[in-house]
């Protein structure tokens, strides 16, 4: 599996309050959700994104709420893979349990820079700047949680 | 090598002898939590993978207090469909309004959470429960959906910092100035996916209503959970509300700590967390000049009984500063009325303050007090993100209720001698 596209760049500390702002919390529909996603930091974030494209943070990315809202936003936004240096950790559960591709790699959150074109291999964690002809080795997924993407999630991986 | 209280815990509830830091493990829920904003996604789960009834009717809490009273029609249909989900599922422990709170006021207080259980919550501040020496924390829809189907979690264990506390608070000095200036020291990714654990000699001069405050913001530090060894104090609080056994966990004396911080509770002074990060702490000596908009006591951090008495004690015979608004917001509906019977009530309306019903409301931009364009709050909540209690470039400064309540008054941020 392979993630391929152009890079949304983000700092640290990206807390859930902007990656999709409470007051849209009065619904779970998740196109509705994603039409908001990034708003209050980047206003052009859901009018530039294509499908496939890659959200790049820092330190702490989804930090804040638990509300598993953000992870649905950014994925229904298109966004097929977030890399950044750390996740807070309730993020971190939900992307996986959504299934929504996270990978931490320090190295590249900090070289790949906003627009480049980046391709991930989930398989091995490698992760490909086409850009600046660069590669970074993530962090592969444990085992455990390789079982539950590979089932489609949590609520699939419990039903088998 | 020995385990900490969270390792223990975590091991009882996974039927193991032992664990260690970085093992995953499945363990067994004594209580799953949701709230009007995070169930609906959880149900919508539940009912898409095919699960036909909970695991434990008895165990499980759905809580109607972030947009309810319904702020809106889509809020309305949010809080009608965990309803009627409750309905369903013969949810006993389902709150709505006129006897709901805020769900990590209103859990404690109905004994529905005590020392040396396991639970799980669809809210980040699930990590309250630690102050009675539970293991508690947030965790996402998906996750409640799973809990409330099977009754039992994923975690993979944590290492934790140890918190020695030691001596006594001053006075109008509390424990949301103690978490906010240890935020403020470790930063708020400095325990990410860690356990913050707090002891000492000093516990015991803090009350249930600190402890609760602290456990409440360690997600502000990135941690897993926050927990607090269980002593008289804890054993006198859940005497008059827990009505079945409880476990007290002590850590071992070998149990291994990625950090031991020394935390001097009479050092420590009145702290102000400034926009737009809870680790961005000042000492109120250095606030500088900072005039505000409105102020909010209340939510899950500070809505309790003493934060309203603290309060209470300095708005007696005052006003609210005329270009400030005060919204107060007692966190259950015991707590509201106990305000009634002690006359803070009186108090808080004569000062003019606004008093609202149990709301989680302002704190997360919901209703109640929303921020306009250059608009600044002082608020006892526990985030200050950018846009979090409403526009983008409002300002959020979280304190504690002693220098909220002065900072009403004084109509800028301000210590308690400023204004008695």
């Amino acid at each position: 599996m392979k993630a391929h596209g152009a890079v949304h760049k983000y700092g640290d500390n990206i807390d859930t309050d902007v990656i999709i702002p409470a007051r849209y919390l009065n619904t779970a529909d998740h196109k509705e959700l994603a039409s908001h996603c990034m708003e209050d930091i980047d206003k052009e974030f859901i009018h530039r994104v294509k499908e496939g494209d890659i959200m790049v943070g820092q330190a702490n990315f989804g930090c804040g709420s638990s509300r598993e809202h953000a992870p649905i936003a950014i994925k229904a936004s298109g966004i097929s893979c977030v890399i950044a240096a750390t996740f807070a950790r309730i993020f971190y559960r939900n992307a996986i349990n959504i299934g929504l591709a996270i990978l931490e790699c320090p190295e590249a959150a900090e070289n790949i820079k906003n627009g480049d074109e980046v391709e991930v291999d989930f398989d091995t964690g490698v992760i490909t700047n086409v850009t600046k002809n660069e590669t970074y080795q993530a962090q592969p997924f444990p085992d455990f949680i390789k079982t539950i993407i590979s089932e489609g999630g949590l609520l699939n991986s419990l039903r088998k | 090598m020995g385990m900490t209280m969270s390792q223990k815990i975590l091991a009882a509830h996974a039927g193991l002898e032992k664990v260690e830091a970085g093992q995953l493990i499945n363990a067994k829920l004594d209580m799953v939590l949701g709230n009007d904003i995070t169930a609906p996604v959880a149900i919508n789960e539940f009912n898409k993978a095919g699960f036909g009834s909970v695991f434990d009717r008895n165990k499980i809490s759905l809580v109607m207090d972030h947009f309810a009273p319904n702020k809106d029609i889509k809020a309305a249909t949010q809080c009608k469909q965990c309803r009627e989900f409750a309905n369903d599922m013969g949810i006993v422990n389902f709150y709505d309004v006129g006897d709901m709170g805020v769900e990590h006021a209103l859990l404690p207080e109905k004994g529905l959470v005590c020392a040396g259980e396991l639970v799980i919550g669809a809210d980040s501040h699930t990590c309250t429960y630690g102050a009675l020496g539970a293991f508690s924390t947030g965790v996402g829809s998906t996750d409640m959906a799973a809990g409330m189907a099977t009754g039992e979690a994923w975690f993979k264990v944590p290492s934790a910092i140890r918190f020695n506390l030691t001596g006594k608070l001053n006075k109008w000095v509390s424990g949301k100035d103690v978490i906010l200036h240890i935020i403020g020291m470790i930063g708020v990714d400095g325990a990410l996916y860690q356990s913050m654990e707090f002891g000492g000699e000093g516990l015991k001069n803090l009350t249930m209503d600190d402890r609760l405050c602290m456990a409440n913001m360690a997600i502000e530090a990135g941690a897993k959970n926050g927990i607090f060894e269980v002593d008289d104090v804890t054993i006198a609080y859940m005497k008059d509300r827990v009505n079945r056994e409880f476990k007290v966990y002590t850590a071992d004396p070998d149990a291994e700590y990625t950090r031991v911080i020394d935390i001097y509770l009479s050092q420590v002074k009145p702290t102000v967390a400034f926009p737009h990060l809870p680790e961005n702490a000042r000492t109120i000596d250095n606030v500088g000049d900072v005039k505000i908009d409105q102020v909010v006591i209340g939510s899950c951090t500070n809505g309790r009984l003493s934060d309203m008495e603290t309060a209470a004690e300095i708005l007696k015979g005052k006003k609210v500063a005329k270009h400030v608004r005060c919204i107060i917001i007692p966190a259950t509906q015991k707590i509201w009325m106990e305000c009634v019977k002690r006359g803070y009530m009186d108090i808080f309306i004569e000062a003019g303050c606004a008093v609202s019903t149990p709301t989680c409301g302002p704190c997360l931009g919901g209703h109640t007090g929303i921020l306009a364009a250059g608009e600044r709050a002082v608020a006892t909540t526990n985030r200050n993100f950018v846009g979090r209690m409403g526009h983008t470039e409002s300002e959020v400064y979280l304190a504690s209720p002693a220098i909220a309540a002065a900072s009403a008054i004084a109509g800028k941020i301000a210590d308690v001698s400023e204004v008695l």
